[in-house]
């Protein structure tokens, strides 16, 4: 409370015309946040981001890296495949005549040395040059078909050799045909067609041992699907996404599927056919361990700029506190100044006013004194008891005068300190003592509520008497006949602090912020308006601290406080 | 020593109040010089010796406390009573350390500055 008391003292000190208009801390916060903040985020935003692409780049090479040996590996596998088939097929076409190969039971002991030889043929057939299906050997019945108008059959007569893409066909089931044309030395050429189911196709796949989620599949250059996908579809429906550009070597894409997954996407055209090898990972799977490094980043980031943001926050309100209270403390020391030098200057004025008032007074008083010496010495002086009792006023007057100069005095020159040890509450028994014959009569409640701990204190007890006395003296001149005075003491281990409260009239803030001001007054032709000027000069003298808590008509409360020891002396 | 045989020299460059002041104090049957001026003090005191000085501390040309020191140092049994117009320790307490016997505040009242007369004489006498 007394603590509170002396800050709105300081502050009553500190009046209204602060130096620094309140607004400018707040941008000054804004500011010197803002800077930090950047100055800090940046280079840190910079270094994630840095770290973010490198380490995402460094790991999808090292996950493309696999793909793409894989899908090459397998392309290697399904160009074996097919060349060896379509070898056996050329090696039937050249070791066989065309009238060997027209015996159907030849065809058909051809065909199961193909079959125990070689996986995945289905049947064989002969075709001569006019297109027609000369013999044939397989589960369906296909002889006397000609093929003359199919693209296919005039592919093999021009290069020889013929790979088709998958296709279901009269067959009713996805398969791939061989077809080899062989030439005679007479001109006339015929063709060794097989067909091949795909089962092989997918056994190729299924060996690639791609992780579940993952899609491998064998498309045409039209993005026809050859074999079964997961998530692609079925064998010869369209591939959903756009063929990739041709390259003969494995690449890999990086692009999104159908559903909006970030997906890897591998594959290798097949340099002698129509087929097109590619295999799909989702992003999210091949970069899970990637994706909590990234987690852990983006966590280190937030904790970072929080960190960051916490610190700006506390060294900026800590800089604006320290540049607060060094303001404040400033402009307090600079109040002090003024009141000090008001003060003094007050002083001198009043010394040298008494001082120019004693001689006067000295010659007023000896004259006086002279004419009763000589009207004493008269004793058949008309109206002599008259002439005395007069001149004992003048000289009466002549001697409050005298005070009144000495007082006046006694503020300049800041009476000399007296110290001894001194039990307040004795001193504020006494002061209070002189006081009570107007309590009475005003029926004044003077109360005392003096603490047993007060020890005594090293002070001076004139003075104190005089604190007392003006502070008693205010409060009786503020509160209305009835009301009452509270004086409380407390004693602690640095001293002891004594509250003199009453109920009178109160004050506003602006007179409380004048009160300590010397020839402030507001008691009109009463008061001197050095009262409380005096006071607060002699507290500070004696090394203690004033504070005043007022409230228009409910009353003034004095709280004052004094070391056990007084720090300085004047 | 009688009071009526002590020799008093009244330094005052304030006419009215020292002339006064020598008034009443020869009314009540004691020996009285006046002087106005710290110079005409000088003089008075080379002439004839007083047994004690009253004197102002403030005054034009030579100071109280310059003729203090000068009696101080020329005739130490000379005792001098200060009175000063301001109510500061200050010069008082100067004047005691240099020897004074004494300092009164004006304005006085007779019977003090005739009482400290008297123990002035008293030790002069005896010195």
């Amino acid at each position: 409370m007394f603590g509170d008391a002396i800050k709105r003292q300081l502050s009553g000190l500190g009046g209204s015309d602060a130096v620094v208009p309140p607004g400018m801390y707040r941008t000054l916060r804004r500011k010197i946040t803002a800077v930090m903040l950047l100055t800090a985020t940046i280079p840190l935003a910079l270094m994630a981001w840095l770290n973010y692409y490198e380490y995402q780049k460094a790991l999808s090479r090292e996950i493309q890296n696999p793909l793409r040996v894989i899908v090459n590996k397998s392309k290697n596998s399904f160009e074996l495949f097919l060349a060896e088939r379509t070898s056996a097929v050329g090696f039937i076409a050249q070791a066989y005549s065309f009238k060997e190969l027209t015996d159907e039971k030849d065809l058909a002991r051809i065909l199961k040395i193909l079959q125990t030889e070689y996986v995945g043929f289905v049947d064989i057939g002969l075709i001569n040059d006019k297109g027609e299906l000369v013999n044939y050997v397989g589960p369906y019945n296909l002889k006397g078909h000609n093929y003359a108008e199919q693209t296919w059959f005039n592919q093999v007569r021009i290069k020889g050799r013929y790979i088709s893409d998958v296709f279901m066909g009269f067959r009713k089931f996805p398969h791939v045909i061989v077809a080899v044309r062989h030439s005679l030395d007479s001109g006339e050429s015929f063709i060794v067609r097989a067909t091949l189911d795909t089962h092989q196709f997918d056994k190729i796949i299924s060996s690639m041992g791609l992780e579940p989620g993952s899609d491998a599949f064998l498309l045409n250059r039209a993005g026809i699907l050859q074999t079964d996908s997961q998530r692609f579809g079925k064998v010869l429906d369209q591939f959903s996404l756009p063929m990739p550009p041709p390259a003969s070597e494995a690449a890999v894409l990086q692009q999104q599927d159908g559903e909006g997954n970030d997906v890897f996407f591998a594959y290798a055209y097949f340099p002698d056919s129509d087929f097109v090898l590619a295999a799909i990972k989702p992003k999210a799977q091949m970069l899970r361990t990637w994706y909590t490094v990234r987690g852990d980043l983006v966590f280190i980031f937030a904790a970072g700029v929080l960190a960051v943001f916490l610190a700006s926050y506390k060294i900026t309100d800590q800089l604006l506190r320290r540049m607060r209270e060094a303001e404040e403390a400033r402009e307090l020391a600079l109040r002090q100044v003024e009141h000090s030098q008001k003060l003094s200057s007050i002083g001198r004025l009043a010394a040298g006013v008494a001082h120019e008032i004693n001689n006067p007074l000295a010659v007023i008083n000896e004259k006086t004194g002279l004419m009763r010496d000589l009207i004493g010495l008269r004793d058949d002086f008309p109206d002599k008891e008259r002439f005395l009792l007069l001149i004992d006023s003048v000289l009466k007057t002549v001697m409050r005068c005298r005070d009144i100069t000495r007082r006046m005095l006694g503020f300049a020159r800041r009476l000399d300190v007296t110290l001894e040890e001194i039990n307040l509450n004795d001193v504020i028994t006494e002061t209070s003592g002189f006081l009570n014959q107007e309590a009475l009569h005003r029926k004044i409640n003077l109360t005392l509520d003096l603490d047993a701990d007060v020890t005594g204190i090293v002070s001076d007890r004139g003075q104190l008497q005089q604190v007392f006395l003006n502070i008693l003296n205010n409060a009786l001149a503020a509160v209305p006949d009835g009301g009452h005075i509270d004086i409380v003491t407390r004693g602690d281990a640095e001293g002891v602090s004594v509250t003199v409260r009453d109920n009178g009239c109160g004050m506003t803030k602006d007179t409380m912020a004048c009160i300590f001001e010397p020839f402030f007054t507001t008691k009109k032709t009463k008061g001197t308006g050095l009262g409380l000027s005096i006071t607060y000069g002699i507290v500070k003298r004696l090394g203690g601290e004033i504070g005043v808590e007022s409230e228009l008509d409910k009353g003034t409360a004095f709280t004052l406080r004094f070391p056990k020891h007084p720090k300085h002396e004047a | 020593m009688r009071m009526e045989d002590v020799n008093i020299l009244l330094v005052d460059d304030e006419r009215e109040f020292t002339a006064t002041l020598a008034e009443r104090m020869e009314l009540r049957g004691l020996t009285v010089r006046c002087v106005y001026s710290g110079e005409e003090a000088l003089k008075e005191i080379g002439a004839d010796k007083p047994d004690v000085v009253v004197m102002d501390v403030m005054m034009p040309g030579l100071k109280g406390l310059d003729i203090l020191r000068h009696i101080k140092a020329t005739n130490p049994e000379i005792q001098v009573i200060l009175l000063t117009g301001q109510a500061g320790t200050r010069d008082g307490m100067e004047g005691m350390k240099l020897g004074a016997f004494d300092y009164l505040l004006k304005p006085l009242e007779l019977d003090a500055l005739l009482g400290k007369i008297a123990e002035a004489a008293a030790i002069g006498g005896k010195a």
